[in-house]
C-alpha cells in the first residue's frame, strides 16, 4: 500500500524499541514461537526451490524413478510442515499483536488521564487524537504484517544469496552488483518521492483547512448566497491538490517498474552468462535451472524488504510519538492530607469511620506520624499568589483574598484578566509558584488531588456532556446516586421540567456532546451535575452565561439553594448575577484593582461602575 | 456501492484506459521473458549455439526496457486518472453540500460533513489508486500465464485447472467472511474515537469530578471490544497466506512429479519444466493480489457508504427558479404558521404564528431560551420551510421567489456567526462584492464598527486570520452587522447580534438602523433595551405568540414583559 508517510523517520529508534520491549516482553514466548515458525516456513520455501536442482540432476538426469518418487514424497511432507507453520504463526501473530495493541491503547489512555491540564492546554485535541488513530494504526499494521514479513524477506534474501553463491559464485557476483544497484535506486527514489509527498501533504492541508472553514460556516455562506464563490475557492485548492498528488504518485509509481525491469535485466544477463558457463562445462544444467529460479525470486524479497522497512520506520515513528505521550510527566500528586468521612461525637470531637456519615474531615498525617483531623468547611485563602503559565508573563500578580465558609466571592474583569486562572489554581489544575493557597488552613499542595477535587465542584462555561442518558450525565457528579437523588438535583437546577418533556425523560440518550439539547438546557444539566456532587466549595465559571435572564430568574431559587452553606466562587459576564456576592473582585491584568460589595463598588464610581452602567465593553 | 461512485471516473476514462493498456503491455513483456529464458536453455545451451544465446539475451533486455517504459507511463496515467477521480468526487460532494438546506446540514452535523469530505474521500481514493494496478494486472496475468503453460505442455497445465479454482474459491470465502467483520471493527474504532474525543474536550470536568478511573473503565470496555473485533477480522483475513501455500506447494509437487515422469519418458524438456515452475508463482500470486484488492476495497466500504449518503441526501428546499418575481417593498406576513424541524417530531416548535410586519417597521422579539425565536426568523429567508401555513413577502408566498433573490433581499445576522480568514475588507465584501470605499464606510458607520476599524493600522485591510488582530466578540458582531448591511437588504434580521456590544455602541447602532427607513427590521434580543423603541414587540413563549404590542402597551398589561423589564432595569443601565 502506498500509504503517505509523513514524519516517517523516527528520531531515536533505540529508545523507542526499548519502550516497545516492555510490551513485547509479556508476549516473549508467543513472539519467539512466531519467529521460529517464520524461520521454518521460510526455510521450507527456500529448500523447495533449491531441491529442483537435486531432482533434475540426481534423479531425472540419471533416470532414477524410484528415488524420484521417494524424494517427491519427502517434499510433500516438508511442504506440509511449511504451510502449517505459516498458518500457525499468522494466527498467533494476530492474536499477540491484538493483545499488545490493546495494552498500548489502554496505557496511553490511562496515562492521558494522569497528565496535568497544562498538557491539554498546550496540545490540540486533533494532535492527541492522532496518537489514537493514525499512530496506533501504523503500529497495528506493522505488528500484523511487518514482523513476520521482515524476518521472512531477510532470510529469503540471505538464504537466496548464500544458495546462489554456492551454486555459482561467478554468476553471483553479477547478481550482487545488480541487487546493490537496485537497493541504491530504491533508496534514492523513496527519498525523492518524500519530497513530492510533502508538497502533496501541504496542498492537502490547505484544502482541508478551506473545507473546514467553509463547511463550518456553511450557514453564513447560504445566508449570503455565497455558494458560487465558495465553490470557486474550493476548485482552486482542489486543483492544486490534484496536481501535487498526481506528481507525487507518478513519481512514486515509477519505483516498482524500475526495480522490476532492473531485475529482468539482471535475469537476462545471468541467463546468457550462465548459458555460456554451461556450454564451457563450468556449470551443469540443473544448477543453471534452479539458479535462474532463484534469481527471479531475489527481486521480490528485496522489494518487499525495503517496503516493509519503510512501514516499519513509519510505525516506529508512530510508536515514538505514542511513547512520548506516555513519558510526559504526570500530575504531581503527593500529599499527606486526604478526605475521610467522620463521626461527630457529642463533645464535638471527630472520629474517623468508614461509612458515609455526611460529615467529612481532612486527615492530616504529620511528619511525626500523628494524625490530625480537620473538619471540612470550605475556607479558601490566597496568600500573595503570583502565577504565570509560561514562566515569563505573570497572569496573576500578588493576589490575596479569603473566602470564609459559606461566602460568595465574585470575579469580574475582561477576558485575559486572570479570572479563570484563579479557579484553575484552587483545584490545582495548575500549581502556584509564588505565594500559597490554603483550604481549611491546609496548603492545597499538601492535599491529595482526588480529595481536593472531591471537595470542589466546578460548572464551566462550555458544558461538556457525555454519550449516555441524561441520568448518566447528572450522575457523573456522584456515580452511586439513586434516581431520586438525580431527580432532586435536576429539580434544584430547574432542569426537571424540560427533561420530563423529552421523549424518554431521564433515559433520553444524548449523543455528540448533547447536540440535541439547547445550550441553556445543557448548562442546566451541568448545574444539576454539580448539585449532586454536594461539595463544600463551588466554582461557577460563567455558568449561567448561556441562560437568558428569564430562565436565570427561574433557576435563581435553585442556584440559591445550591449555593447555600457553600463557599462559592463566581465568574460572570453578566453583572446582575454577581450583585449579591459577599465580595466582588474586579480583576485587570492579573491584579485586583477593586474589591468590595456591590454597593461599595458602585459608590466608588470606578471600573465596576463603568462596567455596570455599560460604559465599558467586556471581552 | 462502488457503481454509485464510478461515474466520477468517466471524465478520466481516457486515462484509465491508457493505464489499463500500459499494464497489459507490461504483463505481456514480463511473460515473454521466461519464454525467452527457457529457449536459451533448451536450444542455446543444448545446441551450444552462442549466437542464439546472445540474441535472445539481448531480446530479454529489450523486453525489460519496454516493460520499464510502459510501467512508467502507467504510473503517470494512473496518477492522473486516480487523482482526477478523487478530485471530481470531492468537488461533487462539496457542491452537494453547498446545495444543502439548514435542515440537511443539521441532519449530518458540520463536523461529520467535514470528515466525509476529507478523510473518507481520501480513503476511497487511496483504495482505488492502490487497487487499480493489481486489479487489471492479476486477471490478465492469470489468463496469459495459463495460456503459456498450455502452449508449453497442455497435459501438465491441467494441474492449474484444479489449483486455480481451489485457491480462488478459498480466497473468495475469506473476502466474503471478512466484510461484515471489518464493519464491526470500524464501528468499534468509531466508539473508541468518541470516548477519547469526549474525554479530551471534557478533561476539566473529568478531573474536577475525579472520574479518571471511571473513564478508564469505560475506555477499557470498548478497548476490549475493539480488540475482539479486530482480532476476529484479521484472523480470517490472514488465512490467505497459508491458504496460498497449501495450494501452491501441492501444485509445485504435482508439476515436479508429472513433469519429472514426462522427462523420464522423454516427452518433455528440462527447460520446459523450469519455465513451467516459474508460472506457478505468477498464476497463484495473481489470485492473491486480487483477493488483497478486494480486502482493501471492503475496508473502504464504510467510507463509500458515508460519501454516498451525502450525495443521496434529498435537498428539502425546492427552488421556484422564478427570476421575474421581485421583492419590491418588504412587507412580511405570517399566516397561521406552524413549524417543526423534523416531520416525525411530535410537537411543533412554532404554533399558529400570525403576524403582520409592515414595510420599514421594526419588530423586536423577546422570549426565553427555547422559545423558538431563532426558528421564527429563519423561516423568512427559507433557511427552513414552514410545516403548515404560509409566509408571504409583498403578498407572495416566499416559496414563489427564487431562493437566490429571496436571500439577496433578506440580510440576516446569525446568532452563531462566523467571519472567515482574510482581511476585514474580504469579509465585508461578502455582502456586496462590488461595494466601494464609500459604501464600506457607510455600513461600518451604521454598525458602529468604524471607530475600531480606524484604530487598526491597515484599516479595512487588516488581516483577521491567524497571527492577525484578535478582535473581541463585540467587534466581531459589529462586523457581521456591517457585512449584512452591505447587501442593502429590503429586510434585515438581527438574531441576538448585539449581545456582546456595550450599551453605548448598541444605542448608536440602534439609531443608525432607524435611519434605514425603507428596510423592514427584525431584532431578536436578550435585553429589553435593545428592542424598547421598536414599532412592535413580540413576546414568544414556548413557540406561541404570547403578546404583540409597543413597549408602553406591553409594560401595562403583559406580565412576562414586565418581569423582564424590571429585572433588567437595574442591571444593564437602561
Amino acid at each position: 500500500m502506498a500509504r503517505q508517510l509523513t514524519n516517517a523517520k523516527p528520531q531515536d529508534i533505540k529508545k523507542t524499541l526499548s519502550s516497545f520491549k516492555s510490551y513485547a516482553a509479556h508476549h516473549a514466548l508467543a513472539l519467539g514461537i512466531v519467529a521460529i515458525l517464520v524461520i521454518i516456513s521460510t526455510c521450507v520455501n527456500l529448500w523447495g526451490t533449491f531441491q529442483i536442482r537435486t531432482i533434475i540432476n540426481q534423479y531425472l538426469g540419471q533416470g532414477d524413478f524410484e528415488g524420484f518418487v521417494h524424494f517427491i514424497g519427502l517434499m510433500v511432507i516438508v511442504y506440509l510442515i511449511g504451510a502449517t507453520a505459516t498458518a500457525i504463526y499468522k494466527q498467533l501473530m494476530i492474536h499477540t499483536s491484538s493483545k499488545i495493541l490493546k495494552e498500548i491503547r489502554r496505557d496511553l489512555f490511562h496515562h492521558l488521564q494522569k497528565l496535568p491540564i497544562g498538557y491539554f492546554d498546550t496540545h490540540t485535541h486533533g494532535e492527541i487524537m492522532s496518537r489514537f488513530t493514525n499512530d496506533l494504526d501504523t503500529v497495528q499494521d506493522a505488528l500484523n504484517n511487518c514482523f513476520d514479513t521482515l524476518i521472512q524477506s531477510f532470510i529469503m534474501i540471505v538464504g537466496t544469496l548464500t544458495l546462489i553463491f554456492v551454486l555459482s559464485w561467478q554468476l553471483s557476483l553479477i547478481v550482487f552488483v545488480c541487487m546493490f544497484i537496485m537497493y541504491l535506486i530504491i533508496q534514492y527514489l523513496s527519498k525523492k518521492s518524500k519530497l513530492y509527498f510533502s508538497k502533496q501533504q501541504k496542498a492537502m492541508g490547505e484544502l482541508n483547512g478551506y473545507i473546514e472553514e467553509m463547511v463550518d460556516g456553511i450557514k453564513v455562506v447560504k445566508v449570503f448566497n455565497h455558494e458560487k464563490q465558495s465553490i470557486e475557492g474550493f476548485d482552486q485548492h482542489n486543483g492544486k491538490l490534484q496536481d501535487a498528488a498526481t506528481n507525487a504518485l507518478t513519481f512514486s509509481g515509477r519505483t516498482i517498474p524500475t526495480v522490476v525491469s532492473l531485475s529482468y535485466f539482471n535475469y537476462a544477463l545471468v541467463t546468457c552468462l550462465g548459458g555460456f558457463l554451461t556450454i564451457y562445462g563450468l556449470m551443469d544444467l540443473g544448477s543453471l535451472s534452479s539458479y535462474l529460479v532463484f534469481v527471479r525470486q531475489t527481486a521480490q524479497p528485496v522489494n518487499q524488504f525495503t517496503q516493509q522497512l519503510n512501514f516499519m520506520l513509519a510505525a516506529l515513528a508512530g510508536a515514538e510519538r505514542i511513547f512520548a505521550v506516555m513519558e510526559e510527566k504526570e500530575e504531581i500528586n503527593q500529599g499527606a492530607v486526604s478526605l475521610t468521612p467522620v463521626l461527630k461525637k457529642e463533645d464535638g470531637t471527630l472520629e474517623e469511620c468508614s461509612q458515609h456519615t455526611g460529615y467529612w474531615a481532612w486527615r492530616h498525617v504529620h511528619a511525626d506520624n500523628t494524625v490530625e483531623l480537620v473538619p471540612l468547611q470550605g475556607d479558601v485563602r490566597f496568600h500573595d499568589v503570583t502565577f504565570s503559565y509560561d514562566g515569563r508573563t505573570d497572569v496573576l500578580k500578588n493576589v490575596s483574598l479569603y473566602a470564609k465558609p459559606g461566602q460568595k466571592i465574585a470575579f469580574v474583569g475582561a477576558t485575559g484578566a486572570g479570572k479563570t486562572t484563579i479557579t484553575n489554581l484552587i483545584n490545582r489544575f495548575y500549581d502556584v509558584h509564588q505565594g500559597s493557597i490554603t483550604y481549611d488552613g491546609i496548603d492545597v499542595k499538601l492535599i491529595q488531588k482526588e480529595s481536593l477535587r472531591h471537595s470542589i465542584s466546578i460548572v464551566l462555561q462550555d458544558t461538556h456532556l457525555f454519550t449516555g442518558t441524561i441520568a448518566d450525565n447528572i450522575r457523573y457528579g456522584k456515580l452511586d446516586a439513586t434516581l431520586d437523588e438525580v431527580i432532586a438535583a435536576a429539580k434544584l437546577a430547574n432542569a426537571h421540567s424540560f427533561i420530563t418533556h423529552l421523549p424518554d425523560g431521564y433515559d433520553t440518550m444524548l449523543s455528540g456532546d448533547g447536540a440535541n439539547l439547547s445550550q441553556g438546557q445543557r448548562q442546566l444539566l451541568a448545574i444539576a451535575r454539580a448539585a449532586i456532587a454536594d461539595p463544600p466549595v463551588l466554582i461557577l465559571d460563567e455558568a449561567t452565561s448561556s441562560i437568558d435572564t428569564r430562565t436565570e430568574k427561574l433557576i435563581e431559587k435553585g442556584m440559591d439553594r445550591l449555593m447555600e452553606n457553600r463557599t462559592v466562587f463566581v465568574i460572570a459576564h453578566r453583572l446582575s448575577t454577581v450583585r449579591n456576592a459577599n465580595a466582588i473582585m474586579v480583576l485587570d491584568h492579573g491584579e485586583i484593582i477593586e474589591r468590595g460589595d456591590h454597593d461599595e463598588l458602585i459608590a466608588q464610581k470606578g471600573r465596576y461602575y463603568q462596567l455596570y452602567t455599560g460604559q465599558f465593553e467586556l471581552e | 456501492m462502488i457503481h454509485r461512485l464510478l461515474p466520477y471516473a468517466k471524465k478520466y476514462q481516457k486515462y484509465f484506459l491508457l493505464a489499463t493498456l500500459c499494464v497489459i503491455g507490461e504483463c505481456v513483456f514480463e511473460l515473454v521473458i521466461p519464454v525467452l529464458m527457457s529457449d536459451i536453455i533448451d536450444y542455446g545451451v543444448m545446441n551450444q549455439d552462442t549466437h542464439f544465446i546472445i540474441v535472445n539475451g539481448l531480446l530479454m533486455m529489450g523486453c525489460a526496457l519496454i516493460a520499464f517504459l510502459l510501467g512508467s507511463l502507467y504510473a503517470r496515467y494512473a496518477a492522473i486518472a486516480g487523482q482526477g477521480f478523487g478530485a471530481a468526487l470531492r468537488k461533487d460532494v462539496y457542491e452537494k453540500i453547498q446545495d444543502f438546506s439548514f435542515a440537511n446540514t443539521d441532519h449530518f452535523s458540520t463536523s461529520s460533513l467535514i470528515t466525509r469530505l476529507t478523510s473518507d474521500v481520501n480513503i476511497l481514493q487511496n483504495a482505488i489508486c492502490n487497487g487499480f494496478r493489481p486489479l487489471i494486472r492479476s486477471p490478465f496475468m492469470l489468463l496469459l500465464a495459463l495460456l503459456f503453460t498450455f502452449t508449453i505442455n497442455a497435459q501438465l497445465a491441467l494441474v492449474f485447472l484444479i489449483a486455480t479454482p481451489v485457491l480462488g474459491i478459498g480466497l473468495f470465502v475469506i473476502v466474503r467472511r471478512v466484510g461484515p467483520l471489518y464493519k464491526l471493527m470500524q464501528s468499534s474504532i468509531d466508539s473508541i474515537n468518541t470516548v477519547v474525543q469526549e474525554n479530551l474536550s471534557a478533561i476539566r470536568v473529568v478531573k474536577s469530578y475525579v472520574k479518571e478511573g471511571y473513564e478508564e473503565e469505560k475506555f477499557e470496555k470498548i478497548n476490549e471490544q475493539l480488540k475482539k473485533h479486530s482480532e476476529s477480522a484479521f484472523r480470517i483475513s490472514v488465512w490467505n497466506m497459508p491458504l496460498f501455500q497449501y495450494v501452491m506447494y501441492p501444485t509445485i509437487v504435482a508439476i515436479l512429479y508429472f513433469g519429472g515422469t514426462m522427462i523420464l519418458a522423454g516427452t518433455m524438456q528440462v527447460g520446459e519444466l523450469t519455465g513451467f515452475l516459474s508460472y506457478v508463482m505468477q498464476i497463484l500470486n495473481s489470485l492473491m493480489m486480487m483477493s488483497n484488492v478486494f480486502l482493501m476495497l471492503t475496508r473502504s466500504i464504510a467510507s463509500q457508504e458515508r460519501i454516498v449518503e451525502v450525495l443521496d441526501e434529498v435537498v428539502d428546499i425546492k427552488d421556484s427558479g422564478n427570476t421575474e418575481l421581485q421583492i419590491q417593498h418588504g412587507t412580511i406576513d405570517f399566516n397561521h404558521v406552524y413549524f417543526k424541524y423534523k416531520s416525525t417530531a411530535k410537537e411543533y416548535v412554532l404554533s399558529d404564528i400570525d403576524l403582520h410586519i409592515p414595510q420599514g417597521s421594526t419588530l423586536g422579539i423577546l422570549g426565553g431560551c427555547g422559545s423558538a425565536k431563532t426558528s421564527l426568523v429563519q423561516l423568512i429567508p427559507r433557511l427552513y420551510d414552514v410545516s403548515e401555513g404560509e409566509i408571504t413577502i409583498d403578498d407572495h408566498n416566499v416559496k414563489e421567489y427564487s431562493v437566490e433573490h429571496l436571500r439577496e433581499c433578506v440580510g440576516m445576522v446569525l446568532q452563531k456567526n462566523v467571519l472567515f480568514s482574510g482581511t476585514i475588507r474580504d469579509n465585508l465584501l461578502w455582502g456586496n462584492p462590488n461595494a466601494d470605499e464609500k459604501e464600506l464606510d457607510w455600513a461600518c458607520k451604521i454598525a458602529c464598527a468604524d471607530e475600531f476599524i480606524n484604530r487598526f493600522l491597515d484599516h479595512y485591510d487588516t488581516d483577521l486570520g491567524q497571527g492577525g488582530v484578535n478582535i473581541s466578540g463585540g467587534q466581531k458582531q459589529r462586523l457581521c452587522i456591517a457585512r449584512a448591511l452591505l447587501k442593502k437588504p429590503k429586510i434585515l434580521i438581527l438574531d441576538d447580534s448585539t449581545s456582546a456590544v456595550d450599551t453605548a455602541s448598541e444605542a448608536t447602532i440602534r439609531k443608525g438602523l432607524a435611519s434605514l427607513k425603507d428596510t423592514t427590521k427584525i431584532i431578536i434580543a436578550q435585553r429589553v433595551s435593545s428592542v424598547l423603541h421598536a414599532d412592535q414587540i413580540l413576546i414568544l413563549d414556548d413557540g406561541k405568540i404570547n403578546a404583540v404590542g409597543t413597549h408602553e402597551e406591553l409594560l401595562q398589561n403583559n406580565p412576562i414583559y414586565q418581569e423582564l423589564y424590571y429585572s433588567q432595569l437595574e442591571g444593564a443601565g437602561l
